[in-house]
């Protein structure tokens, strides 16, 4: 039987409370603190949870993600993981529950290019739990081996190809054991086989697989074409105009006449057009 | 024509207001430039003292990955320059030192060959050639590194998995290049002294090994040494912190990571400049 890769105390205790919640938040740009891109955002993310957020290229998906793994300082508004407000936490207790978020970033992850596919998924568990180059490398190995990347293991990310680069970045915020997982765009540019192994790896993980403790993961992930999604999120929202608007899950969708949601399911626009 | 008296002819007036618009820009100019300066360093210091206070409050966190980084940085800027190292050691032995040794024994001088030995590679020529060597060959190096992470947002990665970029990137290069610069200067000044007594011998100058290095000793003091290494440890800080700040500090595009290269290179060569000047200071007070 494997090893859990994370501890099942925190999840159990918090359950009740939303992983991240979001009170009249408002999202800049990172490389700007100008007009805000997101305004008025009021979200939970609630444990077990598989959210998908829609919207057209540059509405946002991306500083709204990056705000919400306190990565980007909002503009306005409360931020608050796991019950307890981001900007009051000191230093240990911003580690402590920003390692239980993690992120996949968009356009092949943004792994560490200096270093090979396994010190990248290595580093935050050596960094981090100081754990002996045995343990490290048992646990890899596993996060390999379930992200498909055994054969890849020492060849440095920019030798890989863009689709397999993002699985590493998925590998390494695996390593964390997080307790929820935001995912940037993750089938951007990928070909339908790849995209399909990232929706039935993405199911597994909110279904409980066992690197992670077989607990469901919490989910978020965004995208430009709802149509991959559509059945197999299960809470959607759009970013439509600087407001993120929930559209509840599959059965609201199906009935839902918002015209961007139409346009999104139907895909009709390019990212080169926008 | 003359047509009214009070009205100033109008290329007087240019001739007037000419030179005072290209004062004016001229101030302007100077005054940006203050400006800019003042920025720069209050952006260094500023940096300066977040990475001494992350190498304090982290001294032992995260041992087994940031101790092989600093491992990785002195081979890097070490071991790995030692050849060039000794190229530039030989070279300058035989040209300056060699010829000085050489110029003393004529006028019958040979027995302040020690002091000036001391004074020319001990305390400035080893600290400052080994320092501009490794910016050369690894500080500018970190500035593309940094910056062209910076600019693939490998920073905000770092981030992300609650790793401190700057205990990370930062804390590491200043560390090893203390080390090396260190290390570096103190096999520069032996390669030196000897390759330049070597060439002496070759010129069949009057001084016996025994001689030339009894002067050395002689003149060298303890506060040599101890200058020696807080010397070398500080240009090693001061090329580390202005490349990683130059890298670092704000978010790059790719296309200004060169210029943020030629900027770092030129700062740490005036910070180790005003450096060394201070050290001077503090050699002739001693």
């Amino acid at each position: 039987m494997k090893e859990s890769l994370s501890s099942a105390a925190p999840r159990s205790k918090e359950a009740a409370v939303p992983l991240i919640e979001m009170i009249g938040l408002s999202v800049g740009a990172a490389d700007s603190s100008e007009s805000a891109l997101v305004e008025e955002v009021n979200w939970s993310i609630c444990s077990g949870e598989y959210w998908v957020v829609g919207g057209l290229p540059g509405s946002g998906k991306s500083d709204l993600l990056a705000t919400a793994a306190g990565l980007n300082r909002p503009q306005r508004g409360t931020l608050r993981w796991f019950g307890k407000e981001v900007s009051e936490l000191d230093e240990e207790g911003l580690k402590a529950s920003r390692s239980r978020v993690g992120i996949v970033f968009e356009n092949g992850g943004r792994p560490f290019n200096h270093l090979t596919v396994v010190e990248n998924i290595a580093l935050p568990l050596r960094y981090h739990r100081n754990r002996s180059p045995a343990e490290v490398r048992e646990t890899v190995e596993k996060i390999l081996q379930f992200a498909g990347l055994t054969l890849l293991a020492n060849m440095t990310p920019s030798r890989v190809k863009p689709a397999e680069r993002q699985r590493v970045a998925l590998a390494r915020a695996l390593a964390m054991s997080p307790d929820v997982l935001l995912l940037d765009n993750p089938l951007a540019g990928l070909a339908a086989q790849e995209a399909r192994w990232w929706r039935d790896c993405l199911a597994d993980l909110s279904a409980g697989h066992d690197i992670v403790g077989g607990q469901p993961i919490t989910l978020v992930v965004t995208c430009d074409d709802l149509r991959p999604w559509a059945d197999q999120g299960k809470q959607f929202a759009l970013l439509n105009q600087k407001r993120l608007m929930p559209m509840g899950g599959r059965v609201e969708l199906a009935h839902s006449a918002e015209p961007l949601l139409q346009e999104l399911l139907a895909a009709q626009f390019s990212t080169g057009q926008i | 024509m003359e047509t009214n008296g009070a009205t100033a002819n109008p290329s007087e007036v240019t001739r007037g207001v000419a030179p005072l618009a290209r004062l004016q820009q001229l101030l302007d100019s100077i005054g940006r430039s203050i400006i800019q300066f003042i920025r720069t360093a209050e952006g260094l210091v500023a940096f300066a003292l977040i990475t001494l206070g992350v190498a304090f409050s982290k001294f032992n966190a995260s041992a087994r990955v940031i101790h092989p980084l600093v491992r990785t940085q002195v081979y890097r800027a070490g071991l790995r320059l030692l050849a060039m190292t000794s190229f530039l050691a030989c070279a300058l032995g035989l040209v300056i030192i060699g010829q000085m040794v050489g110029l003393l024994s004529r006028v019958g001088a040979q027995g302040l060959a020690g002091t000036v030995m001391v004074t020319v590679v001990v305390r400035e020529l080893g600290p400052l050639v080994a320092a501009l060597l490794v910016l050369v060959r690894v500080g500018a190096g970190y500035v593309i590194e940094l910056g062209t992470a910076r600019a693939m947002g490998e920073v905000e990665a770092l981030e992300a998995l609650c790793i401190d970029p700057i205990h990370y990137l930062v804390v590491p290069r200043v560390a090893g290049l203390a080390l090396s610069i260190f290390s570096l200067t103190v096999y520069f000044i032996i390669v030196t002294l000897v390759s330049g007594y070597l060439f002496a011998f070759v010129q069949d100058v009057p001084l016996t090994p025994g001689d030339y290095f009894k002067q050395l000793a002689v003149a060298l003091t303890w506060e040599d040494f101890a200058l020696l290494a807080l010397k070398t440890c500080s240009f090693g800080a001061v090329i580390a912190v202005v490349t990683c700040y130059q890298g670092l500090a704000r978010p790059l595009r790719l296309e200004e990571v060169s210029g943020a290269t030629t900027r770092a290179v030129v700062q740490s060569v005036v910070g180790c400049v005003l450096l060394d000047i201070c050290f001077i200071v503090v050699y002739l007070v001693m």
